[in-house]
């Protein structure tokens, strides 16, 4: 494909900072939180205790979701249940009512259990957008540290409150080892 | 970390002996355990001989599973009375396997039990392998298999739906979705260290295959903050799962009106039972695998003891069962349940009654001994014998109360076939073959949560800061 001059080069995507410690982590998390950004992320390799405070981030939506799977799934569970042999094929077993709950319990529990698993995994990867493979932060050779022993923090150019100097600076300015600008491949 | 009082090493913050020993930081543990399984890294030649063993035990099961649906369930020693044998005692001895993993990841997780994180994955690992043998044997005991998924309620040509209210059907939805939420949570904690191989991985083939794995995790804040709450509510649904699962398949037997089935004892004596054979057999596995791969500092001998003492629980929960079975057979004044009692003890399967009690009542009881919880041999054997115990557990609960039930002109007693033997060997082969494979290419310790344990994970001296801007809801919250 014939591109044009001005998209072949790359975009800027973000600034990102290298730390090497937590307690780094967590004061540049608040600097960058107190500055008013909101597009941005810190990346760790393990959940980082108190960086959500530090970050400012709000509680997820995600067990709303979840318990909504689940009761989803007791529902198909009693319904299933009473209407396959109680409704459209009445079994008549010892001259045991076709409908009676207690017999139909366990079904009903495994049936829960079953879509709030399901929930839980299609939830967490739409809520975090999984899976999306090619992210610009992934061109940063520096970044492969991330899941090893490296803290990182991201501010997207989208975010109403970047600028490429002053952004940079607050970055520079945080106690990192490394200020990088990540481009945008394809943009 | 500093030494303590007796010279053993202790984590200052906590006061207790650190989980992970040695001077490791974030990156000698993501190497101690990618190392083994990165490119370029060598098989030990214990594990070849072991994977060729297992798999040829494998090739062995497939043959015997061909054999039987070719000629029929005759090949194997069932007959009238005894028409569950080796079959159902299969699959109740892997169900019961499987339940330590659930137990180690879910249960210990909420009872913030930290010592777990070095062998959650492993555990989880070995729930689903054995729960993929288990289910094997349900599907392939039917006298027709190939019409095991009238069991599902799917619309069936003649109109019929399964009933509901059989506890056979019960086990169908117990065990299958056992299966999958062991498969969710075990996938779920993997997918940030899928992310560290991705990231490590040299070659092309490695970063495509673990890249599509990790599904693009970058391991960012709001991801992680998600992803602890997701693990929290897993860990919450499938702690009553575990405890469901051989409840359910206790009633398999506790609904029939059969003496020595008929007891309302039998889901919490399933429930220890199966925890007990299951930290035997991660205790067998685990004590050669950290060998192998290095893995001394991370999986240390803190966590065998810790293993050693739940089998020494266990254990006795399952004496007590044992011995409670008896007293209530004499209580009740049933001649039918004093017999059904009197016979396992003294009747033709005595050998495989009193080869149970020894296994998982008296062998164990050398772990009050400090010595015995720290010797790799002396657990080697006892988990190896804990495991036959509680295979001899279900055989002895399923025939002798088949082979004697009412009436004496009923009575029967069952022989093994050499297929029923090698069918029992094929499945520990499947078992293993998957082990080993899983050992052999994915991460075996859960890195990220080891890493999250470690004390420099923690803050140090660091006063979080109220926000100027921003939610305050969350901020009251996190702090």
């Amino acid at each position: 494909m014939q591109r044009t001059g001005e998209s072949r080069g790359s975009t800027l995507a973000g600034l990102l900072v290298e730390f090497e410690s937590v307690d780094t982590l967590l004061h540049g998390a608040e600097r960058v939180r107190d500055a008013g950004y909101t597009k941005w992320d810190a990346y760790t390799p393990f959940p980082v205790h108190g960086l959500d405070g530090a970050m400012g981030v709000s509680y997820t939506k995600l067990p709303l979701f979840i318990l909504a799977c689940g009761i989803t799934g007791l529902a198909t569970g009693v319904l299933m249940q009473w209407w396959m042999n109680a409704v459209d094929y009445p079994y008549l077993i010892s001259g045991k009512p076709t409908w009676s709950l207690p017999a139909n319990v366990p079904v009903i529990f495994e049936l829960t259990v079953l879509f709030t698993a399901i929930g839980t995994l299609v939830g967490l990867l739409a809520f975090n957008r999984m899976p999306t493979l090619n992210q610009p932060i992934f061109n940063s050779e520096r970044f492969r540290r991330v899941t090893r022993d490296r803290f990182f923090i991201g501010i997207e150019a989208g975010d109403p409150k970047f600028d490429r100097q002053r952004t940079g600076a607050l970055l520079q300015s945080l106690g990192g080892t490394a200020v990088e600008e990540l481009e945008d491949s394809n943009p | 970390m500093s030494s303590g009082a007796q010279g053993r090493p202790v984590d200052l913050a906590l006061g207790r002996t650190p989980l992970v020993l040695g001077n490791n930081d974030f990156g000698t543990v993501t190497d101690a355990v990618c190392g083994p399984i990165d490119e370029g890294s060598k098989t030990p030649r214990a594990w070849w001989i072991a994977f060729l063993t297992s798999a040829a035990l494998t090739g062995v099961l497939g043959l015997m599973i061909i054999y039987l649906f070719w000629t029929g369930v005759g090949v194997w020693g069932l007959n009238v009375p005894v028409g569950w044998a080796f079959d159902i005692t299969n699959f109740v001895f892997w169900v019961g396997i499987g339940h330590a993993g659930t137990l180690i990841s879910a249960i210990l997780f909420l009872f913030r039990q930290r010592w777990r994180t070095s062998i959650n994955r492993f555990a989880e690992a070995m729930t689903i392998f054995a729960v993929i043998c288990a289910l094997l044997f349900p599907g392939i005991h039917v006298g027709r298999p190939w019409l095991i998924w009238w069991v599902f309620p799917v619309p069936l040509q003649q109109n019929m739906w399964p009933n509901f209210r059989s506890p056979l059907l019960w086990d169908v939805f117990a065990v299958s979705t056992y299966f999958l939420t062991s498969l969710i949570f075990w996938y779920i904690g993997m997918i940030p260290d899928l992310a560290t191989l991705r990231d490590r991985a040299t070659g092309k083939i490695r970063r495509v295959v673990f890249g599509l794995l990790s599904l693009g995790w970058t391991g960012s804040n709001r991801g992680w903050h998600r992803y602890e709450v997701a693990y929290l509510i897993l860990a919450a649904i499938a702690t009553p799962l575990v405890i469901s699962v051989h409840s359910v398949v206790s009633f398999d037997f506790a609904t029939s009106q059969l003496p020595g089935w008929h007891t309302t004892i039998f889901p919490p004596y399933f429930v220890a039972g199966a925890i007990f054979s299951g930290f035997a057999m991660v205790l067998f596995l685990i004590a050669p695998a950290r060998q192998w791969f290095g893995l001394k500092d991370i999986i240390t001998m803190r966590h065998l003891e810790n293993m050693c003492r739940i089998m020494l629980a266990t254990g006795m929960m399952v004496g007590y069962a044992y011995g409670l079975e008896f007293f209530i057979a004499w209580y009740s004044g049933n001649t039918y349940e004093k017999f059904a009692f009197f016979n396992r003890a003294l009747g033709p399967y005595w050998w495989a009654y009193w080869t149970m009690v020894s296994c998982n009542v008296l062998v164990p009881q050398i772990f009050w001994l400090k010595w015995a919880r720290t010797n790799i041999w002396v657990m080697m054997i006892v988990s190896f014998l804990i495991n036959v115990g509680m295979w001899f557990e279900r055989f002895v609960i399923i025939v002798t109360s088949l082979s004697r039930d009412f009436l004496p002109s009923s009575w029967g007693m069952f022989w093994p076939t050499w297929v029923d033997l090698l069918t029992l060997l094929g499945s520990f082969g499947l078992f293993y073959t998957c082990f080993l494979l899983f050992i052999r290419f994915l991460p075996m310790v859960a890195m990220a949560e080891v890493k999250s344990v470690m004390p420099q994970a923690r803050a140090h001296g660091h006063e979080p800061n109220a926000p100027s801007t921003g939610d305050d809801r969350a901020t009251a919250r996190a702090h």
